[in-house]
């Protein structure tokens, strides 16, 4: 228990207020681009604000975990603290898996009551009376009301690029757990060969990705406004996309942090809740490759 | 790299930084769960002045005071504020207060973010009130916003009461990771789980439950943001989405979220009826374990707030049975703290009046909840005044004298005063009274059929609803004087000793009054 007696608690610091200012600037400027821009307003302020609300939030960001890593390297985290963050990143991880489990949820409900409720089947088929002749199907092509939402022409099937995009995800999940096991072991330039690995493939995943979503909008008219079946596929694909840019920002900056000489075999958690998040990462893509491509 | 050492290497002897500094980039849990406390209650008062408005507006049938439009954006408003504004930080600073201290921490575990999740909380409220005065007016769509209410129809701030609950989402997750992270990993040694204190075994449950349902909260707003601004039919079966959709994800958040609003309090009465009862628990593994089958109930019960809105029979089934089921581990509850109370040698101050009260009173909001769980008559209660009736009995006096038993309990212990009893007995008599005339008729409104949510009524409703507003004025108005014996206390008053209740335990007794600002810096043993 004698790593017990020293905890440390920090002295004052100025970040969690400028990140609140960041935050607060930030998202008060992006609800005034979409509120301005609906009501046919100008959004320059609305934009100066977001990149003023954007910048406090890097600044933030950088110096934030700048002193945590600072505070780390100067041998001030006991073991006790190093499992306060391991809880603390298990939990936003979890938290994070609730997030989408709210999108999942609500395809889930979407394909196996609503869209056979409107089609006429089921307990609630009297909704078809709504709009006679719907036909109910999945990937729904012709929406209930196709004024209002106009179909898609096509849906993108789940055998070309989301195969390779699946393949590319998994390997990268091997690749970082390579090189998890050389930085255990002091192999600091097999440790950085697979983890530029995992960054390549983090990339050239978000690449395809980009090329899908132009395909979609270009060539299949797939958007958000194509109804439901557009409305799941780009909140769950988009957000999971968003993560992986997270994720790999991460990775980016623990190429940095190894490069600079950082970790040692016994104590790099930097790096392991990186990890753990590009894995979470990985999972959910296996989870919309199978619910929203192939089933 | 030694530089930084030395500069951190005396943090554990200076006092608190003096000025507006102090509050402003503090990471010491008292002061953030000072904020926190302030926070609320100015929240409280805020919340509580739109319910005085509804309550004038509703004293007599007939418009009175206010339009109809701006009636609909104070409901709304009341019920966000109190719930997200008052009862939330109140657990939250009472968490930060008391679970170092009765864990033997020094401090929370992740005490940077600590002070970020609290100030969070001022910004997200300065957009949400700021909404009220923006072209046209705030959110009016009642605190649930359904869609399409809040889609389709809702007015333009809708876009930034939804950018607002996104960061209290954020806060409420940091808080709960912290308070998580904290029980799990800074116990004094020899505290296992089964010794905790049952206010930190029901906060260790209530933070498991933010982290699962604040993210569907954010999910469903963001499905919000999308439809209102980016075109998409979530909530729209025209597009092949459905309304219903929006109430499912809601109230999956919904549910578990009012069991965060009131298991920290049945930790907080647990301690306070033992305390006063001069005796132990009467089973506290039995605590722990309803705690944990509430919680883990709250799951499945949602769509006990929809059985009108056409879902199938076997879900209206399922549903009922589910929602009656949680009626088990609260009854053990209840009956524990009876039990506890029985041949102890009891006396009643402040904490203890407001523990029983909220036993009582909880008790009542608890049975008119499984009367609104029964699928078919919910059909006759739904949306009128009888579920206003059943969820301000489980919420003002369950949760909010939950937080006044136990400010009262721990006062003492955060300013080193004892509080003026008298006074402190006023105060609960009046509310008591006043609540009790405010929220009992509404149950006689509802059963007759009266709607919640609307500014005017049919005549016949006319005298309980006076009777109703005269007691929310006596409500209200008593609560000011909270805020006296408060800061009366703070400023000076009988010394409290460091356990000023006779039959107390507990680690955070055994620190001075007031508590010292670090305290454990070396951990206590537990045996």
């Amino acid at each position: 228990m004698a790593q017990e007696q020293s905890y440390y608690v920090p002295e004052q610091s100025k970040w969690p207020i400028v990140a609140t200012v960041g935050l607060g600037v930030t998202l008060y400027g992006v609800a005034s681009i979409m509120v301005n821009g609906k009501q046919g307003e100008s959004t320059t302020g609305a934009w100066v604000m977001f990149f003023i609300g954007a910048l406090i939030m890097a600044y933030m960001l950088f110096g934030w975990f700048g002193s945590v890593i600072r505070e780390s390297r100067a041998g001030l985290y006991s073991a006790q603290m190093d499992r306060s963050f391991r809880w603390g990143m298990g939990w936003f991880i979890f938290s994070e898996i609730m997030f989408f489990a709210a999108f999942f949820g609500a395809l889930f409900y979407v394909r196996v009551f609503v869209v056979p409720w409107l089609g006429g089947e089921g307990d609630k088929g009297t909704t078809n009376m709504l709009w006679e002749g719907f036909q109910a199907s999945w990937p729904l092509v012709n929406n209930p009301n196709p004024e209002a939402y106009p179909g898609p022409k096509e849906v993108i099937g789940p055998w070309g690029l989301p195969l390779i995009n699946t393949i590319l995800l998994v390997s990268s999940s091997f690749t970082v757990t390579v090189a998890h096991h050389a930085l255990k072991a002091g192999q600091r330039q097999k440790l950085k060969l697979w983890l530029g690995a995992t960054i390549v493939l983090a990339l050239v995943f978000l690449t395809l990705q980009a090329q899908e979503y132009v395909h979609a909008y270009k060539d299949l008219d797939l958007t958000l406004q194509s109804g439901i079946y557009g409305s799941t596929f780009f909140m769950l694909t988009g957000f999971h996309g968003a993560h992986v840019m997270l994720g790999s920002l991460m990775l980016i900056v623990m190429f940095v942090r190894v490069s600079k000489g950082h970790f040692t075999g016994d104590n790099h958690f930097g790096f392991e809740a990186s990890a753990w998040y590009w894995h979470f990462v990985d999972v959910v893509w296996l989870g919309l490759f199978v619910f929203v491509y192939i089933i | 790299m030694s530089a930084v050492a030395e500069s951190h290497s005396q943090e554990h002897h200076h006092g608190p930084a003096s000025g507006i500094t102090r509050w402003l980039l503090t990471t010491n849990h008292k002061d953030i769960g000072t904020m926190y406390l302030i926070f609320s209650f100015a929240m409280f008062l805020l919340g509580g002045s739109m319910a005085m408005v509804i309550r004038a507006e509703l004293f007599q049938p007939g418009l009175q005071i206010v339009q109809p439009e701006f009636f609909n954006q104070m409901t709304t408003m009341h019920g966000l504020i109190m719930v997200f504004g008052a009862v939330m930080p109140a657990f939250v600073g009472l968490a930060n207060w008391m679970l170092p201290l009765m864990i033997g921490a020094p401090d929370m575990a992740l005490p940077r973010m600590n002070n970020w999740s609290f100030w969070l909380l001022p910004c997200a409220f300065l957009i949400l009130v700021s909404t009220l005065f923006m072209q046209g007016g705030a959110p009016n769509f009642g605190w649930t916003f359904y869609a399409p209410l809040s889609t389709t129809y809702g007015p333009p701030s809708t876009t930034f009461f939804i950018f607002a609950i996104h960061i209290m989402g954020v806060s409420s997750i940091m808080g709960a990771i912290n308070v998580i992270a904290t029980i799990l990993n800074l116990r004094a040694p020899g505290m296992t789980l089964m010794k905790m204190p049952l206010f930190v075994w029901t906060w260790l449950i209530t933070a498991f439950l933010l982290i699962a349902v604040m993210p569907v909260l954010a999910g469903v707003v963001t499905m919000m943001l999308m439809d209102i601004n980016f075109g998409t039919s979530f909530f729209d079966a025209s597009g092949g989405g459905d309304p219903v959709l929006f109430q499912h994800v809601f109230w999956f958040f919904g549910h578990p979220e009012v069991y965060i609003m009131i298991l920290p309090a049945f930790g907080v009465i647990s301690h306070i009826v033992s305390t006063f009862s001069r005796k132990p628990l009467f089973g506290y593994a039995s605590m722990v374990y309803a705690v944990g089958a509430i919680a883990l109930l709250s799951f499945v019960v949602w769509a006990h707030h929809m059985f009108t809105v056409g879902i199938p029979l076997t879900g209206q089934l399922f549903f009922m049975y589910a929602t009656m089921l949680i009626a088990v581990p609260t009854g053990v509850k209840v009956f524990n703290w009876v039990a506890t109370m029985f041949r102890g040698s009891l006396t009643f101050e402040a904490p203890m009046l407001f523990a029983v009260a909220f036993i009582i009173l909880f008790t009542i909001g608890g049975f008119s909840g499984l009367m609104l769980a029964i699928a078919p008559a919910d059909f006759q209660y739904h949306d009128t005044y009888f579920v206003v009736a059943h969820f301000h009995y489980v919420l003002v006096p369950g949760a909010i004298f939950g937080i006044f038993a136990a400010a009262y309990y721990w006062l003492p212990k955060w300013t080193g005063h004892m509080y003026d009893e008298i006074l402190a007995k006023t105060h609960f008599w009046l509310s008591f009274v006043g609540m009790n005339l405010a929220f009992f008729p509404m149950h006689f409104l509802g059963l007759a059929g009266m709607p919640r949510r609307i500014p005017d009524y049919a005549l016949q409703f006319a005298d309980f609803n006076m009777v109703s507003s005269i007691g929310a004025f006596l409500f209200g108005a008593t609560q000011l004087l909270f805020l006296f014996i408060v800061v009366k206390c703070v400023r000076g008053g009988e010394k409290a000793p460091a356990k000023p209740w006779e039959g107390a335990e507990g680690l955070e007794w055994t620190v001075p009054s007031p508590a010292p600002y670090h305290t454990f810096s070396t951990p206590p043993e537990v045996k």
